[in-house]
């Protein structure tokens, strides 16, 4: 109990820096007054309250089990099953995230509005799935690679350079229309809930094999998430259009 | 963003769990088929992550988001911009500098990383370091990105350059920290802040003229991922100059 009232309090902490920005605005700039106080304090309450169960269930559930699955598909020696989990984990995850749903609608009308698509509603969803698909693929792809770089202990920036160049190359090629979306669907796909799960699958694996340090292996998983994503949406967008 | 109430929020939160749930459990039946340890904990943690996302989606629904939204269109909207042409851009980049700190502060999958990296470096990595300095990126990040749709650069010239940037960085920074914050780049964008950024960048397109709202409203999220990289670099090159200094 107490150490729930504790983390109460940290969730406070980690949220009055935004909660006094968009005050300050609201009465010292803009010059409005507050709507509805009552709301606002229930809100920030709610807000509290949900940070708190959210850190209390990181530490008793997620990072837990990304570790404990770790291990075990280190103790089955397996590379094959590893690798077909971490591709679906990162597929599974990837295509039910309503961030990606949203900007790839969003994504859709863009194109409409640019002339890469009919606008007539069959092709537009055919175009926003299309979208979706091919970033669920580049996050599994990514995990996969990932994982592989783990085991095999790669420096990460080799990852990184060749992933970027990988992004710069097709740039060129793709429509513009394109672009400024590729380039944010990279960030919308990690979601809160995959961040601490695959976080605690890399440095548990980092943990389990001989020679690999948590610290310098065990991260990384993510970031190439976050980029693999750029580079298949222009091609999608390439492929679109030919 | 519509206010859709506890229950909806809740489906939310329990349709982002599903894919995980199945894919774990497809795993460890067919393949592991071993007894997941710590069953009962790691069940009760689940139905906490699922309450504490739809608690904090409510609240979040409730307090911060009407008001932020509303502010990043009233601060780039004509009331505010009187002179489009010639700047007058201040409080926009003000606010998007204040939003980017203090929101990032509040994401729940930084906090989760952040302590992550204290536990596996034994206390070394301080969550609120990190915190912070992921923070100061993804302030400088939208400041920029936004200074970019008002000025109407090309994305691919700033991006090109942030990559140019974040590998010479990597070249010189300790080994250990690389991962970490690469990551980092990645997490900064989720629950929290895309709702927020999205609406100014949308505000923004729409109020400066000659802006397409779909196409130029896109590549501020591209801006907060890569920043924090930027900055956790070189937070960790810091620390371990003045370690060496002390030294």
């Amino acid at each position: 109990m107490l150490s729930f009232l504790r983390q109460l309090g940290l969730s406070l902490l980690d949220l009055a820096p935004v909660l006094s920005v968009v005050l300050v605005f609201q009465v010292g700039v803009i010059h409005k007054p507050l709507p509805d106080v009552l709301d606002l304090m229930a809100g920030v309450g709610l807000t509290v309250l949900g940070l708190t169960f959210f850190v209390r269930g990181l530490e008793l559930a997620l990072f837990p089990l990304g570790e404990a699955l770790a291990y075990a598909f280190a103790r089955k020696g397996s590379l094959f099953w590893l690798l077909c989990f971490a591709f679906a984990l990162g597929f599974a995850t990837t295509i039910a995230e309503p961030a990606l749903i949203a900007i790839a609608d969003k994504a859709a009308e863009a194109a409409v509005e640019g002339g890469l698509v009919a606008s007539d509603p069959s092709t537009c969803a055919r175009y926003a799935l299309g979208l979706r698909l091919s970033v669920g693929v580049a996050v599994g792809i990514a995990l996969v690679i990932g994982v592989i770089r783990i085991i095999k202990g790669w420096p990460l920036h080799w990852l990184m350079v060749s992933g970027y160049t990988g992004v710069l190359a097709v740039t060129p090629v793709a429509p513009p229309e394109i672009i400024g979306i590729a380039y944010d669907s990279g960030g919308v796909t990690t979601s809160t809930i995959t961040v601490p799960l695959v976080t605690a699958l890399g440095v548990g694996l980092a943990h389990s094999i001989e020679g690999r340090s948590p610290l310098v292996d065990g991260f990384g998983l993510i970031a190439f998430a976050s980029l693999t994503p750029m580079i298949s949406v222009m091609l999608f967008g390439v492929l679109w259009t030919t | 963003m519509d206010n859709l109430g506890l229950g909806a929020n809740l489906l939310t939160a329990i349709r982002d769990c599903a894919p995980i749930v199945a894919t774990i459990l497809v795993f460890q039946l067919a393949v592991i088929r071993r007894p997941l340890p710590h069953l009962r904990q790691v069940i009760l943690g689940f139905g906490f992550v699922v309450l504490g996302m739809a608690l904090f989606l409510q609240g979040l629904e409730m307090a911060l988001f009407p008001l932020g939204e509303a502010m990043a269109t009233q601060l780039a909207g004509p009331e505010f911009v009187r002179f489009p042409d010639e700047g007058g851009y201040e409080w926009v980049y003000a606010f998007t500098l204040c939003l980017g700190l203090t929101v990032t502060l509040a994401e729940p999958a930084l906090i989760a990383i952040a302590l992550k990296a204290q536990e596996i470096s034994a206390g070394a990595i301080h969550p609120w370091g990190l915190r912070l300095a992921v923070s100061v990126g993804v302030a400088v990040g939208i400041t920029l990105g936004a200074y970019r749709i008002i000025s109407g650069g090309s994305l691919v010239v700033y991006i090109l350059t942030c990559y140019a940037l974040v590998l010479t960085q990597t070249l010189f920074a300790p080994r250990m920290i690389v991962g970490l914050a690469y990551d980092c780049g990645g997490v900064t964008t989720s629950t929290v802040t895309v709702p927020l950024v999205t609406a100014l960048g949308i505000g923004l397109a729409k109020s400066v003229p000659g802006r397409s709202v779909l196409l130029d409203g896109f590549g501020l999220i591209a801006f907060t991922c890569l920043f924090p990289i930027m900055t956790v670099l070189g937070y960790a090159q810091l620390a371990s100059c003045l370690a060496s200094m002390r030294r």
